[in-house]
């Protein structure tokens, strides 16, 4: 099974789907000759040609607007946006047109729409482009939200999808980018969404993780593994649906929880996953469930983004503060 | 402006109706339904029988003589929230439209071969759909162009101008028609925009701009079935400026006594739309007057119809919330909708 990083799963699954649905097409903002800034798309264009793999005007709110009207009419476009940063400029597109034209229209209108974006912080990028915004779109009714942390859920997320009858945001670590590779089958599979993953099994304290996190969490557990503790690291991989029974279960093993969001801390997801905790696996806890976040602050220049992001040390003393409760 | 029919009802030299008298008839009847309903919603709004709704009084010519121009079979309307007759003309049943503003979500459905979607009441926002839809229904070589409604407050808005970008760089198939009714609620047309015209931004985005007065009906459907025919033949986009006025409040909720001269107000009745066709037809053949006479009671009957059915429709129920959210709901909705629907708790 062939090693691949995570922006060649993403790829290769693009070209799968093009391949196999030609209904399927791709627009965004210089996704053709460049193949996109962190090129997922490269070369799809030659192959398929600019009908299928479209440069857009750069207006996000048109690229998601048109994309609902494409899925409406038949098609099943992807639309890329460049940076979830930008995505505030076609978020009422996407919170309240594409989330809910299904219900507005009784079920007449279904919208079969993939939003790619490129997410998170940690690669010095300028201002605006880099702020971790999952919990936006985690609360629009009717929108998947999806966070794949490997290149293997990466092709196999993005294959569901793309197969899914509903708007899904698929948010892809730009940290990951490059850096994460593992074993990417060249046949088609699809990973189910609503289904976590367990990145690492240990038995004394639950790490719980998406995204990029998952990496950072899985570098923690290193950590306290050289002290002597094992820790379990999930992998959410998607937001909404939630895996709430297997996020429950999990934690009840351990009875010791730390979430790790690289979002800033107040109103993030990771308050959604100490709730749904709160509710589902209280008389498990060994002790008070422990967040760490970036601070409540914007995401800064690149000269202080390493002050700003969550660290390994963060997550290490907070699953260490768990386990030194009573 | 285009302009065929006068406020007289007489032809301008040099043109002729581009409708026989058959369907001017059938025009001016749903004219008079469209009117006949704004008077019946805005008293059973006031009963609180009826929710907050936008009336189309003033603009019948506009709205009806934009969507006479299209073939409800093959092409498609992407409204706004002010185009009753336009709806209904398209195939969407008054009695869905009823519903929807008595506040019941199954109002919203469209049914099968209804070539329409929701109605919109987020400015603007519709106008990037149209385009994706035009363009979609373009690349699976289907007969089809899509008519989008808008007014002259949504022309402000980015996803106006974003969407007639993006339509002129892909040729879609989309007749843009801008109902400039000289109000955006409160917000008179000297305030949006310091253009001469509205339509002239068309040429900026590279495909043509037409202003037609929109209180002649013939004006209005001759300039877009000349735009329908252009995006017909893949010559792409079309932006019509259709200038009316908007005789009633911005919804029943509005006041228009706060901003409305009384004598604007005056010169755009006596440009009533529906005197004019109506003027029309009586001079070309005095036996229609008999025609027209009867109208008043068909819609009336009609608009009791379709209350009759709105009322002995399903009621509003719990399982609304949930039944068309997702196709395949997470768990966590799924739990949501036993404790709340099946009372499940």
């Amino acid at each position: 099974m062939p090693v691949m990083t995570m922006i060649q799963a993403i790829r290769a699954g693009l070209d799968e789907a093009l391949e196999t649905d030609p209904r399927v097409m791709i627009v965004g903002e210089d996704v053709g000759a460049l193949g996109g800034v962190f090129r997922a798309t490269d070369g799809l264009q030659a192959k398929y040609g600019e009908a299928r793999v479209v440069d857009m005007p750069l207006a996000e709110a048109s690229i998601v607007g048109a994309a609902l009207g494409l899925a409406v009419s038949g098609m099943r476009p992807i639309a890329e946006i460049q940076f979830l940063g930008f995505a505030h400029q076609a978020f009422h597109q996407i919170g309240q047109q594409v989330a809910r034209m299904r219900f507005r229209s009784q079920g007449h209108c279904a919208v079969p729409l993939v939003l790619r974006a490129a997410f998170g912080g940690g690669v010095r990028t300028p201002e605006l482009h880099s702020d971790a915004f999952e919990a936006f779109y985690a609360h629009c009714p009717g929108l998947k939200v999806v966070m794949p942390a490997t290149a293997y859920d990466a092709k196999g997320l993005l294959a569901t999808a793309i197969a899914d009858p509903d708007p899904v945001l698929f948010c892809e670590p730009l940290r990951g980018y490059r850096l994460v590779k593992d074993d990417v089958p060249d046949e088609p599979y699809r990973v189910p969404f609503g289904q976590l993953r367990i990145a690492r099994a240990g038995r004394e304290v639950t790490l719980v993780a998406w995204s990029a996190a998952v990496q950072l969490a899985e570098r923690a557990a290193d950590a306290l593994a050289a002290g002597g503790i094992s820790a379990e690291v999930l992998d959410l991989r998607t937001l909404n649906p939630l895996d709430v029974d297997g996020l429950a279960a999990a934690v009840a093993r351990t009875g010791r929880c730390v979430v790790v969001q690289e979002a800033p801390l107040s109103g993030g997801f990771g308050a959604e996953v100490v709730a749904t905790l709160v509710e589902t696996a209280f008389y498990h806890l060994q002790a008070p469930v422990e967040r760490v976040s970036a601070p409540d602050t914007p995401y800064p220049l690149a000269g202080v983004e390493d002050f700003y992001l969550p660290s390994v040390d963060d997550v290490v003393h907070a699953a260490r503060r768990t386990l030194a409760a009573a | 402006m285009v302009n065929v029919l006068d406020p007289s009802g007489t032809l301008a030299a040099g043109t002729a109706s581009p409708l026989d008298d058959d369907e001017v008839l059938a025009a001016l009847r749903l004219m008079k339904l469209s009117r006949a309903f704004d008077a019946k919603g805005a008293s059973l709004q006031r009963q609180g029988r009826f929710g907050t709704f936008s009336q189309v009084a003033g603009q019948e010519a506009s709205v009806v003589g934009s969507a006479w121009a299209l073939d409800p079979v093959r092409d498609w309307i992407v409204p706004q929230y002010r185009e009753l007759p336009a709806l209904l003309r398209h195939g969407y049943p008054l009695s869905n439209f009823i519903r929807y503003f008595q506040g019941n979500p199954a109002g919203g459905a469209i049914p099968d071969g209804v070539n329409l979607l929701p109605i919109q009441i987020s400015i603007a926002a519709q106008l990037p759909h149209a385009v994706g839809l035009a363009w979609g229904l373009q690349r699976q070589a289907k007969d089809a162009v899509v008519l989008v409604y808008f007014g002259d407050g949504a022309s402000s808005e980015g996803d106006f101008h974003e969407a007639c970008n993006l339509a002129g760089l892909v040729g879609a198939p989309v007749v843009f028609f801008l109902q400039n009714n000289g109000w955006a609620i409160s917000t008179p047309r000297r305030k949006q925009s310091a253009g001469r015209t509205l339509a002239e931004r068309a040429a900026a985005y590279g495909f043509p701009g037409a202003v037609v007065d929109g209180n002649d009906l013939f004006a209005v459907y001759a300039e877009t079935a000349r735009a329908v025919a252009r995006a017909r033949d893949g010559g792409g986009p079309t932006l019509i400026e259709s200038v009316t006025r908007r005789l009633g409040p911005h919804n029943t909720a509005d006041d228009p006594t706060r901003y409305v001269d009384p004598a604007d107000a005056e010169h755009w009745r006596a440009l009533d739309p529906i005197d004019r066709v109506e003027r029309y037809l009586v001079q070309r053949d005095a036996h229609h007057a008999a025609r027209i006479a009867a109208f008043d009671a068909d819609v009336a009957g009609e608009i009791e119809r379709a209350l009759a059915d709105a009322d002995g429709g399903d009621a509003v129920n719990r399982d609304q919330l949930f039944a068309h959210v997702y196709a395949d709901p997470p768990v966590r909705v799924v739990r949501q909708r036993a404790q709340r629907v099946l009372g499940d708790r």
